[in-house]
């Protein structure tokens, strides 16, 4: 292939070509052009986000640690890493391998941090059920999760799972993994120290996943069975050697620096090595174990094969570190050595294929990108409450909420997962967030995925304080103090400047929200081009969040426990219905504003409930999101599976529409549930802070009773409730 | 060389849900007159330096100890040239 | 009491066993690397859950090929203890350690989850703390559980009382209703004939702390060790059975 012709097919404008002669001074070679082509496209090179991302918080409560690939945060000595990353046109592609790869690459961002993995999430997004291939979709993707989670020794603990029509053709897989390790081992993904050995540790070389990250995740979708050859397969097992044997060989103390390779394989290790190191890197292309055949230079360099690493070991100790790898059935040989001069070398059969400034790979050009306020909430804000019937039947409403896919119980997908192998997990899936112990430090942390993307698409601004406001609300509900936030920002075509509009109202929102709750963004991942010829998805800033819990006796979960006791609502009434499930579900309506946001009032309520359970006063406590106040307390009656628990409600504050008092997403709410005795105690703590209170009703029974003024107007027994929110997935997968 | 081509499928008195499952779906896209669905392995080892025979018995042995587990599954050998 | 936990390449309940036998039991306990074959200190072994090789071909079968088992074999037959959860349990089934097969789940899906478990034999070195009949609230995490074994087989693991586990209801009840997988008469753990090696699908080891939400898995290894230092004027580990 010669360089003219190709740039443009590779993704890159007349202006970078340009500027690339300009860096070069010559035209680059075939496997040079590649590389710019990676390092310079978004995936790689955030060119339309950088400027942007720049703004986010990077301190907090607790130091915050930013690597080259995750980033974390220091807990008594101990480094918590974590990251969360999409693979979405993959999974779109192939779904099974697509998000088995996306698990895959996750992992081993945070293991070459240094860190073992004790934790994943799945931020999961499709559109309707009603089409096949998203059925076909939803399968696959599950099943490639539980494929590479549970071989791979890593429980999959927690995550979220939504479903709308902006996903049809266009679908989100968003993984995310947590690790730990003492803070002075963790590692760097770095080149340094001159005549050091570059060492290729992992799976063989093969031509899978050439140009994925330039060609799948650069541009939108339109044919996308097409491209299926790109996508790569996972090998779960080679990635569980891969991480013993990497963690082994860290603790050893020979290593200088390792780092996946991920997008663009061997070419983002050696020129982003190389670059944070400071130094220069030559590899030899022979050197590189492979599986296929006359591979060219460029192949072996843009190759995704999976399950592979690049490790930078201290001379002398090579025969040592590559023992490691052999004994975990690995390959291991040194391809390479690191050099002073800040220039990657790349040569096969000796002759030079690559000669360029890892400096110059790595800066890719940043642009301004124009941005415009997107017509369409001109219409859809308008929203005439008085045109809204209310329901004639509140029970069939919220049965049809409890029923509907994005809201019912996700139990068909976690059944699959392995959440408790480490033997840590406290909490498991079904609460508002999972908690895991960390054994050597006697303390907890708690971890969930946040965003309702809807209220995004109608509000970004607002819609990405609110994803990052219930994620810590979410914490706090579990009895952890919000620490630390990963973002993973799924957007249009940002060259669209109505998306790119939405990108900036969200990451401003982003930095609002975590600025107030003083939280810092310390890892993330921007996906572009998240459209298919009928449009963008909804803007979706995913929010991971991790929480401290300093005595992991102190934990709480959101079913209520014990018959008799005080149900209490901290927070406003509803009075809201923009951008709520109950408009979309009952009503057909996408309308409205997204719900306000009061940070201060937030903070508040927060702090209350996360006073209550440290104080051992709660006994639940639920964080009240989609489908309102009647969803969360129906979900507070049965989500126990084993002890259901209904509750008698005659005191709840509906306002003045019944439908936005029960099915309203007003924020900043969370229901409690406490021995009698505790309610007292609960009041003063909610009266320092300043948050509302309100003993709402009592538990008890085996239905869900709510009356207003005397009059009942829910009446549910649980068993139906149950057999409503549990079944409904199930048999909307069924189709 | 020789190849051998291994069939592992699970023995008939042993319940092959997979089998079962595909056949439903079959069944549902419309093909009609399916007696049974059975799923197995297909195993291909590429051989040198033996003959036709004693490539048989090697294969046989594999099978007998590592490549089919006989309580649950039977297997068919067949050994071509390549 | 010293525990040898067995480490295949793709094991990854095996830092889960090591930490109850250490940090729960408090008993001394090592690693064996797959490729060892010096058994010699060990008084019981685990084989741990997991992936050993991925599960590739059938699960256990390329794991049963390790050195150490040729080992494990002999340490079985010497009449030392054994015992194999999930994986490890495929394990000796294939090694022929413990007699049938497992098959996949009958759903066909990866199943995660607690579920009822019946102690069926409370007289063996693994589970004489136990009460005979009692319901136990246990774990499981597999692809592969349902339980095979023809007719003739099955009568003899009833006559000779080797079924120690069956899958049950709330209320014990071991009826198909509960079987969680397709086992062959609700199959969740058996034994061998001379009684030292035992193969289970539940995670003992996920449920011996009250932090994780049940404590039903710890007298399993609290019978070993007790059962083991009969005699030997050790101080048995206290247990609230």
């Amino acid at each position: 292939m010669t360089a003219v012709k190709n740039y443009e097919a590779l993704g890159l404008t007349d202006a970078e070509y340009q500027h690339i002669l300009g860096i070069l001074k010559r035209e680059p070679t075939p496997t040079e052009l590649a590389m710019f082509s990676v390092e310079w496209s978004e995936h790689c090179g955030y060119t339309h986000s950088k400027k942007l991302l720049q703004a986010l918080p990077k301190k907090g409560k607790y130091k915050a640690l930013i690597g080259e690939d995750s980033g974390g945060i220091v807990v008594g000595g101990l480094a918590i890493v974590f990251k969360m990353e999409s693979h979405n046109h993959p999974s779109q592609v192939e779904p099974k391998q697509g998000a088995a790869t996306g698990v895959g690459g996750i992992i081993r961002d945070i293991f070459t941090a240094g860190a073992r993995p004790i934790a994943l999430l799945d931020s999961l997004r499709f559109g309707e059920l009603k089409h096949p291939y998203n059925r076909y979709l939803l399968r696959g993707v599950v099943d490639g999760i539980q494929f590479y989670g549970n071989c791979v020794g890593v429980p999959t603990v927690g995550g979220e799972i939504y479903f709308d029509q902006s996903y049809n053709g266009n679908c989100l897989v968003n993984a995310m993994c947590i690790g730990i390790c003492p803070k002075d081992k963790l590692a760097r993904a770095r080149a340094t120290g001159v005549g050091n050995s570059i060492m290729y540790v992992g799976s063989t070389t093969g031509r899978d996943g050439i140009g994925g990250c330039s060609i799948l995740a650069s541009q939108e979708f339109k044919e996308c069975q097409d491209k299926r050859p790109t996508v790569q397969i996972g090998d779960p097992f080679t990635e569980k050697c891969l991480i013993e044997a990497t963690l082994e060989a860290l603790e050893t103390g020979h290593i200088a620096g390792i780092k996946d390779m991920g997008a663009a394989g061997l070419t983002c290790a050696t020129v982003e090595m190389a670059a944070a190191g400071n130094s220069g890197v030559e590899i030899e292309l022979q050197a590189v174990p492979r599986r296929e055949e006359n591979m060219a230079p460029w192949e072996v360099m843009m190759s995704e094969s999976q399950e592979r690493m690049l490790v930078c070991v201290k001379k002398g100790n090579e025969k040592f570190v590559r023992d490691i790898f052999v004994k975990w059935g690995l390959n291991a040989s040194v391809i390479g050595k690191v050099t002073d001069d800040g220039i990657v070398r790349v040569r096969d059969k000796g002759e030079l294929v690559v000669e360029v400034s890892a400096q110059a790979l790595t800066r890719a050009p940043l642009y301004d990108v124009p941005f415009k306020k997107p017509e369409y909430l001109s219409h859809v804000r308008k929203l005439d409450l008085r045109s809204i019937k209310q329901p004639r039947d509140y029970n069939r409403a919220l049965l049809k909420l409890l029923g509907s896919v994005s809201i019912a119980s996700k139990e068909w997908v976690y059944r699959q997962y392995d959440h408790m192998v480490q033997a840590n997990t406290m909490v498991l899936p079904g609460s508002d967030a999972a908690v895991i112990r960390l054994r050597d430090v006697n303390k907890a942390i708690a971890a969930t995925c946040d965003c309702n993307s809807l209220y995004c698409y109608l509000n970004p601004l607002v819609g990405a304080q609110i994803a990052v406001a219930e994620a810590a609300r979410n914490l706090a509900c579990s009895g952890a103090t919000p620490a630390a936030v990963t973002d993973c920002l799924d957007f249009g075509n940002p060259k669209k400047p109505d998306r790119f509009w939405q990108f900036k109202k969200s990451v401003e929102g982003i930095s609002r929200s975590c600025r107030f709750f003083n939280i810092p963004v310390v890892s993330g991942n921007v996906s572009f081009y998240n459209e298919s010829p009928k449009g963008s998805i909804y803007p979706t800033p995913g929010i991971g969040m991790i929480g401290i819990i300093d005595d992991p006796e102190k934990i709480c979960t959101q079913y209520f426990k014990n018959q008799g006791e005080v149900v209490i609502l901290l927070g406003p009434a509803g009075r809201e219905l923009g951008g709520s499930r109950y408009l979309q579900e009952i009503h057909k309506l996408v309308k409205g504003d997204a719900p306000q946001l009061k940070l201060p009032l937030e903070k508040a309520v927060q702090k209350t409930a996360l006073e209550a359970i440290r104080k051992g006063l709660a006994s639940s406590a639920h964080d009240c999101s989609e489908g309102g106040l009647a969803v969360c307390l129906a979900e507070s009656c049965i989500s126990g599976k084993d002890n259901m628990i209904g509750a008698v409600i005659d005191d709840a504050p509906l306002g003045v529409r019944l439908d936005a008092g029960l099915f309203g997403e007003t924020q900043s709410r969370i229901i409690i549930s406490c021995p009698k005795s505790s309610a007292a105690k609960i009041k003063a703590i909610a009266q320092k802070f300043k948050a509302p209170f309100k003993v709402i009703g009592v538990t008890g029974g085996a239905a869900l009773k709510i009356s207003h003024k005397g009059k009942e107007i829910i009446n549910a027994d649980l068993e139906k409730l149950s057999q409503e929110w549990r079944g409904a997935l199930e048999k909307h997968i069924q189709g | 060389m020789l190849k051998a081509e291994i069939c592992i499928t699970l023995k008939k008195t042993v319940a092959d849900p997979q089998g079962l499952t595909i056949k439903q779906a079959l069944e549902s896209m419309g093909y009609q007159g399916l007696e049974k669905v059975r799923i197995g392995k297909f195993i291909i080892i590429e051989l040198s330096g033996r003959n036709k025979v004693s490539a048989q018995k090697e294969a046989e042995e594999m099978c007998a100890k590592l490549l089919a587990n006989p309580i649950i599954e039977d297997y068919r050998i067949e050994i071509k040239e390549d | 009491m010293k525990f040898g936990v067995i480490v295949f390449p793709g094991s990854n309940c095996d830092q889960d066993c090591f930490y109850v036998a250490r940090d729960v039991l408090k008993q001394p306990v090592e690693y064996i690397w797959h490729k060892s074959a010096d058994l010699n200190g060990f008084d019981c072994l685990i084989l741990p859950g997991g992936f050993s090789y991925g599960d590739y071909l059938r699960c256990g079968a390329i794991a049963r090929f390790s050195p150490v088992m040729n080992s494990v074999i002999k340490f079985a037959e010497s009449g030392r203890l054994v015992i194999g959860i999930c994986n490890g349990f495929q394990i000796l089934l294939e090694a022929g350690l413990l007699p049938g097969a497992m098959l996949r789940n009958k759903n066909l899906h990866f199943i995660c989850k607690h579920v009822f478990v019946k102690l069926e034999n409370s007289s063996t070195p693994f589970t004489h703390l136990g009460s005979q009949g009692e319901v136990l609230r246990i774990p499981i995490a597999h692809n592969e559980g349902n339980y095979y074994i023809d007719r003739a087989g099955l009568k003899e693991l009833q006559d000779n009382r080797q079924i120690v586990f069956r899958y049950c209801g709330p209320q014990g009840q071991a009826s198909e209703e509960f079987c969680p997988n397709g086992a062959v008469d609700n199959i969740a753990g058996i034994i061998n004939k001379q009684g030292n090696v035992l193969g289970m699908m539940p995670h003992p080891e996920r449920c011996a702390e009250l932090a994780l939400g049940s404590v039903d898995g710890k007298f399993i290894f609290e019978s070993m060790v007790n059962r083991f230092i009969v005699g030997t004027g050790l101080k048995p580990v206290p247990t609230d059975r």
